[in-house]
C-alpha cells in the first residue's frame, strides 16, 4: 500500500481529475451559448427602441417595427391556450387518478408521450387539413391557434400528469379516510399542491408556442398584412416567421438583418421570459413542499 | 351506559367467550358486540388474505389486533371503514356489522361509513396546511358548522388528542413544524373533530420515539372513554399496555381472541404461546 502521503496526492488529483472532465464541457457549452447571445445582441440591439416594438414594418419591411408580429403570436398563443390548458389539465387528471391501470391506458400514455415528440411541421399539416379545410376556419388566427393548441396539449397532459402523481398518496388517503368524496380529496388535497408543477408545463409551453414557425406556415400566418388582425378569422404576421422571412426570403437581406436580428432578440426573450418564470415557479414550490424533501 | 353496566356487559361477553373454549366457536354473542365481523374472507386478486375471521369488538374498550408481519391485522382494519375499496382486484365475502347494520349492502354510504369510523395511518400523515386547518379540513369538508363552531370544534379535537398545550400558540405554522409524535396526535385530532363513534389506529407507534409512543398511548388509553378503539400493533407489549381485548391473527386466520389479560397469561393456542414468548413474530 502507497505511503499515506502519496496516496494522498492520488486522491487529490483523481478528484481534481474529475472535476475537470465534467467541467470543461460544461465550461465549453455554457461560453457558446454566451457567444451567441453576445453576438446575437451585439449585431441586433442597436435596432431594439420603442419605435421597434410599437411600430408596424414600412419601406417594404425594410424600416419600422414589429407590433403586428408581437400583437399575432400573443394572439395564437392565447388561442392555443384557451384550447389546450383546459383540455390537457382535465385529461392529466383523469389520467392520474381516474384512469384504470389496464392497458388501454398504458396505451393512451405512452401515445400521448409520443405526440409529444411528433415533429411540429406534421402538425401543421394536420392543421391545414383539420381546422383550415375540413372545419372551413379558413387561414387564421383561430386555426393556427388551435394547431398550436394541438402541440401543446401532450405536453400539458404529460407534466400535468406527473405533477399530480408526484402528490403523495397519504394526502389522498389522509382525505378520503375522513370521508371526502374521490373529487372533495383531489379538489382540496391533490390540486393545490399539484398546481405549480402544472402551471410550469403550461410555461414550458407557452415558451414553445411563442417560437414555434412550423404549425402557424401553412395555417394562418402570413408575409405581411398592413393591419392588425380584426377577427379570429383574420390572418396574421408573427415573430418567429417574420424572422424567417427577413433573414432569407427578403429582397434586401442584407438591409434587413439588423432587423432580424432585432427580432430574433426580442424572441429569445420572450422565450426566456416564459422559461425563467417556469424555473422560478419550480423553485418556489420545491421550497413550500416540506413533504418534498 | 354507566361504567359499571360498561363491566357487566364485557364480564358477560368474556363469559360467553370463555364458555366457547376450547371450540372456536366465538360468533356467540358477536352481533351484540359495537363491530361484529363474521366469517370475513378477503381476497387482493388471488391472494386470499383474511381467511374466516369472526370477532366481535366491544364499544368503549381498545381492542388490539396483533399478529406477525404479512398476517393481514392492517388490512383487516382497512376493512372496517372500508379503505380496501381503493385496492384493484379486491373480493370480500362475508360481514362486517357496525351497530348491526352491514356495512357492505348497496345502500351503504362509504362516505357517512368514514365520518363515523375514524381513521390514523401507521406514518403519521398531516396535510401540508397549518396546524389549525388541519383539524379543520374534515370540518369544513362535512360543512359542519361556521367558522366560530369550527374554531371551537378544533380546540376540542386538540385538547381531547392532548395536543392543545403544545400547539396554541402556533396554531398557523405548518403541520410538518411538528415533531413525530405531535404530527401523530395531530392526525388523531383531525380524526376526532368530525365525532366519529370508532377509532381505527394503524401501528399509529411504529414511526415514533420511546417517548411520544408512551405519551401516544396514554392518548389512546383515554379514548376509550368515548369511543370504540381498535389498533393494529405488530407489538404485544404495546397490546399488552393499551387494550382491553385482543385478537391474535397469524396468516390470515384469527388465532385467539379474547380478554387482554388472559390472552397474555393464559393463551389457548400453541402459535400464540409461542408468538408471545417471542418463537417468532
Amino acid at each position: 500500500m502507497a505511503p499515506p502521503a502519496r496516496r494522498l496526492r492520488r486522491t487529490r488529483f483523481t478528484s481534481s481529475y474529475g472535476f475537470w472532465a465534467l467541467g470543461i464541457p460544461l465550461v465549453a457549452f455554457l461560453s457558446f451559448i454566451g457567444y451567441m447571445f453576445f453576438y446575437l445582441f451585439r449585431s441586433g440591439v442597436a435596432v431594439i427602441s420603442w419605435r421597434f416594438l410599437t411600430q408596424p414594418p414600412t419601406n417594404g419591411m425594410t424600416a419600422g417595427g414589429i407590433w403586428p408580429c408581437i400583437v399575432g403570436t400573443v394572439l395564437v398563443t392565447f388561442v392555443s391556450l384557451v384550447f389546450s390548458v383546459p383540455v390537457g389539465v382535465c385529461a392529466s387528471i383523469h389520467l392520474s387518478e381516474y384512469a384504470p391501470a389496464n392497458f388501454v391506458t398504458r396505451a393512451v400514455r405512452s401515445a400521448i408521450r409520443s405526440l409529444a415528440g411528433i415533429p411540429s411541421i406534421v402538425y401543421g399539416l394536420f392543421g391545414v387539413a383539420l381546422f383550415v379545410s375540413a372545419l372551413k376556419l379558413g387561414l387564421s388566427i383561430l386555426a393556427s391557434g388551435l394547431t398550436l393548441g394541438l402541440m401543446n396539449l401532450p405536453w400539458i397532459i404529460a407534466t400535468g400528469e406527473e405533477a399530480i402523481s408526484a402528490i403523495p398518496g397519504s394526502f389522498r388517503e389522509g382525505a378520503l379516510a375522513l370521508g371526502a368524496t374521490k373529487w372533495e380529496a383531489i379538489r382540496q388535497n391533490v390540486l393545490p399542491y399539484a398546481f405549480p408543477g402544472i402551471l410550469t408545463g403550461i410555461l414550458l409551453a407557452v415558451a414553445r408556442t411563442v417560437g414555434e414557425t412550423a404549425p402557424i406556415l401553412f395555417t394562418g400566418v402570413t408575409y405581411y398584412t398592413r393591419q392588425l388582425p380584426t377577427s379570429p378569422l383574420s390572418k396574421f404576421m408573427a415573430l418567429p416567421y417574420h424572422l424567417f422571412v427577413l433573414a432569407t426570403q427578403h429582397e434586401q437581406i442584407l438591409k434587413v438583418r439588423p432587423l432580424a436580428f432585432g427580432t430574433a432578440i426580442v424572441l429569445l426573450v420572450t422565450v426566456l421570459f416564459f422559461d425563467a418564470m417556469a424555473f422560478i415557479f419550480r423553485l418556489r414550490s420545491a421550497g413550500a413542499n416540506k413533504w418534498q424533501v | 351506559m354507566t361504567n359499571d353496566e360498561l363491566r357487566m356487559t364485557n364480564t358477560r361477553r368474556e363469559a360467553t367467550i370463555e364458555a366457547a373454549t376450547p371450540g372456536r366457536d366465538w360468533t356467540i354473542d358477536i352481533r351484540q358486540s359495537r363491530i361484529a365481523i363474521e366469517e370475513l374472507n378477503l381476497w387482493f386478486g388471488d391472494n386470499h388474505v383474511l381467511k374466516d375471521v369472526s370477532f366481535g369488538i366491544p364499544a368503549n374498550a381498545v381492542t388490539a389486533i396483533m399478529g406477525p408481519s404479512g398476517c393481514g391485522k392492517s388490512t383487516l382494519l382497512r376493512t372496517i371503514n372500508r379503505m380496501n375499496d381503493l385496492i384493484a382486484g379486491t373480493r370480500i365475502t362475508g360481514d362486517i356489522l357496525i351497530d348491526g347494520e352491514s356495512i357492505f349492502t348497496d345502500t351503504t354510504d362509504v362516505i357517512e361509513l368514514r365520518k363515523r369510523v375514524g381513521m390514523v395511518f401507521q406514518k403519521p400523515n398531516p396535510f401540508p396546511k397549518s396546524i389549525f386547518e388541519n383539524v379543520a379540513f374534515g370540518l369544513r369538508i362535512h360543512r359542519l358548522g361556521n367558522d366560530i363552531d369550527i374554531r371551537q370544534r378544533v380546540e376540542q379535537a386538540l385538547r381531547h388528542a392532548n395536543l392543545w398545550e403544545e400547539v396554541k400558540d402556533r396554531l398557523h405554522d405548518n403541520a410538518f413544524s411538528l415533531s413525530g409524535g405531535q404530527q401523530q396526535r395531530l392526525c388523531t385530532a383531525r380524526a376526532l373533530s368530525v365525532e366519529p363513534e370508532v377509532i381505527l389506529l394503524d401501528e399509529p407507534a411504529s414511526a415514533l420515539d420511546p417517548h411520544s409512543t408512551a405519551r401516544l398511548e396514554e392518548l389512546i388509553r383515554q379514548l376509550r372513554q368515548d369511543y370504540t378503539v381498535v389498533i393494529v400493533t405488530h407489538n404485544m407489549q404495546q397490546a399488552a399496555r393499551v387494550s382491553d381485548w385482543c385478537a391474535f391473527l397469524m396468516l390470515g386466520e384469527l388465532v385467539e381472541f379474547g380478554r387482554t389479560e388472559n390472552v397474555f397469561t393464559r393463551p389457548r393456542d400453541k402459535r400464540t404461546e409461542d408468538f408471545l414468548t417471542g418463537k417468532f413474530g
